[in-house]
């Protein structure tokens, strides 16, 4: 792993990529590292594009901008890719994952020739089949931790569950659902 | 030990008021400030603290119960952010005046208009002659540290102001980061109980809070806030080492940040400094010798203290997030250069306007603003003395 690993989600307001950076630094922070996890807020409503960022490292973090050359990329909504320069600065030996049911190929020609690794899963069916429900994050954030290897999957998968039973205290039922998207993410993401 | 923890600029803020547990909240939600008064609201409605919380129906109202609180002895607070602290504007000085001891955490974001949500420093820096005591941070870690810390400066006999504890809207207050939390027992002990001198519900000794001053008194009421505003000084320095010996994190009036042999310096305030201080170790790796002048404390403004830590520079940017619109320097750079003035220096100034309405600071920033320093002292290049950096090309 690099000094400092860095992230940028794109998604729409309501998807949950804000959470998604969140749980991802949490997560990272229990693997020992240090962490920022923050959103860029634009208009703030449904459906408007929002952007988050990670830093994970073994040092310090105290840049406190936005990141404009990051390592991964994390697309939470393909209609995106009509609209916004997704690689932009992306690292060509990095990575970027999208959230689409199309082909590899169709999303091909949206990323503007980029060189790295480009990863597809469908989060929307994972979410369906795991949750009943569309919650994209969850098979997102399995997703970008498979591809950028920030950690193992057992540990994971092992602090996810811990946190899952955390913030989903009043409503257990939730829990097993959401660590089947985790895991079926995790296999599906290519 | 202590506790390793994760938690955002608002998370930290409302945690330390969790452990400092005041007495009286009232409070209206206004971004990127809403999360403190709804998490300690959360922590009340658990139990966890015995705060009074008052859901009042304006920011005006906010600061006048908050006042109300602390005349009758009470340990205050309110929290609040950009047009909400404005609509609180005549209340400030009320505050400060009456010499009350209370605490408002400030989570700072630009004014309208155009309406933007985002973080600068126009509304504490436009409170700047509200008789406050002001504190700044650059990240989660010293906005709780500065917390904690209140209280101690702001109730001290010598002192008797308000204190305002501010933060970068969600540059910080929204950024989930690494935290070192102390334990309840040691922060309680080291804020210790409140026990005011004199106070409204005190039935032995009446008091008249918010008479009326003729011109024959208004003076000396001001003269009397300066004094008090000086004392706090010693207060911060005695404060911030005893804080140092609890927790190993030791507070002044300002970080200095390889400055010691530096001959060109950046002035800045807020989370910007740990972007600068990025751009200053890449810059020292190619041999050029720069550092930083963090403020932390804007009031009590420590004007002897920056001249001297800035005495061997040669150039020096001085940073605002704000505009003051007087076509020379925002508000710290007519500050910092008032006070150079008066040291007799000789170093080259540069006022440098950056980040409003939450315009991004990167560390290609701070190296431009570095660069140029070293370009106007080495090769003698003009350069506009007041100017902007980060305005879009078109």
């Amino acid at each position: 792993m690099k000094e400092t690993v860095e992230i940028r989600w794109h998604g729409r307001g309501g998807q949950g990529a804000k959470t998604a950076a969140l749980l991802l630094a949490d997560v990272c922070f229990k693997h020992g590292k240090n962490v920022q996890g923050f959103p860029e807020y634009g208009p703030e409503r449904m459906g408007a594009p929002i952007t988050a960022y990670n830093r994970i490292s073994d040092h310090e973090l105290r840049v406190h901008s936005n990141i404009y050359d990051p390592d991964y990329v994390v697309v939470v909504d393909e209609t995106l890719l009509e609209t916004i320069d997704v690689t932009a600065g992306l690292n060509p030996k990095g990575a970027i994952v999208i959230n689409t049911q199309r082909p590899k190929d169709e999303i091909i020609p949206h990323l503007k020739g980029y060189p790295g690794k480009i990863y597809t899963i469908d989060a929307r069916r994972i979410s369906e089949e795991a949750l009943g429900k569309y919650f994209p994050n969850s098979p997102m954030l399995a997703a970008i931790v498979a591809v950028s290897h920030v950690m193992e999957k057992d540990e994971f998968l092992t602090q996810m569950e811990a946190s899952y039973k955390h913030k989903f205290a009043k409503k257990p039922e939730v829990i097993e659902g959401n660590m089947k998207a985790l895991k079926m993410a995790f296999e599906e993401v290519q | 030990m202590a506790i390793r923890e994760r938690l955002s600029g608002n998370e930290a803020v409302a945690y330390a008021i969790k452990q400092v547990n005041p007495d009286v909240m009232p409070a209206f939600p206004i971004t990127p400030s809403t999360e403190i008064p709804q998490m300690v609201a959360n922590y009340i409605a658990n139990g966890e603290v015995d705060t009074e919380f008052i859901p009042v129906e304006s920011e005006h109202s906010a600061m006048s119960a908050a006042i109300g609180a602390s005349a009758a002895g009470a340990r205050a607070l309110t929290a609040t952010s950009s047009c909400g602290m404005a609509l609180m504007w005549e209340l400030l000085y009320v505050a400060a005046s009456n010499r009350l001891p209370l605490a408002l955490t400030l989570v700072n974001r630009a004014l309208s208009g155009p309406i933007n949500i985002n973080c600068d420093h126009s509304d504490s820096m436009g409170a700047r002659d509200a008789g406050w005591i002001q504190i700044y941070a650059e990240s989660n870690q010293e906005v709780y540290d500065n917390f904690i810390q209140a209280y101690r400066i702001s109730e001290h006999k010598d002192v008797h102001l308000p204190i305002m504890i501010c933060q970068d809207g969600f540059i910080t207050s929204h950024a989930l980061a690494n935290i070192e939390l102390l334990e309840d027992e040691k922060v309680k002990n080291f804020v210790g109980e409140y026990h005011p001198e004199n106070y409204l519900l005190n039935s032995e000794q009446p008091m008249a809070v918010g008479p009326y001053a003729v011109s024959n008194y208004y003076m000396e009421t001001k003269k009397a806030q300066v004094e008090a505003m000086k004392n706090a000084k010693q207060v911060i320095l005695d404060v911030g080492k005893e804080y140092g010996e609890l927790s190993g994190r030791t507070y002044g009036f300002f970080e200095e940040y390889r400055l010691d042999d530096a001959e060109y310096a950046i002035v800045i305030i807020g989370s910007a400094a740990g972007t600068t201080k990025d751009a200053i170790d890449e810059l020292r790796e190619q041999g050029k010798k720069v550092g930083l002048l963090k403020l932390r404390v804007f009031r009590p403004f420590p004007a002897e203290e920056i001249a001297v830590a800035l005495k061997n520079c040669k150039a020096v940017g001085i940073m605002d997030r704000c505009e003051s619109f007087n076509g020379q320097a925002g508000p710290l750079a007519a500050e910092v250069t008032a006070a150079l003035f008066r040291a007799k220096s000789h170093a080259e100034v540069v006022s440098y306007v950056y980040g409003l309405g939450g315009r991004d600071y990167r560390v290609e920033d701070a190296r431009e603003i570095f660069e140029e320093l070293e370009d106007v002292v080495v090769n003698g290049k003009e350069v506009e003395q007041f100017r902007y950096i980060g305005l879009r090309s078109r």
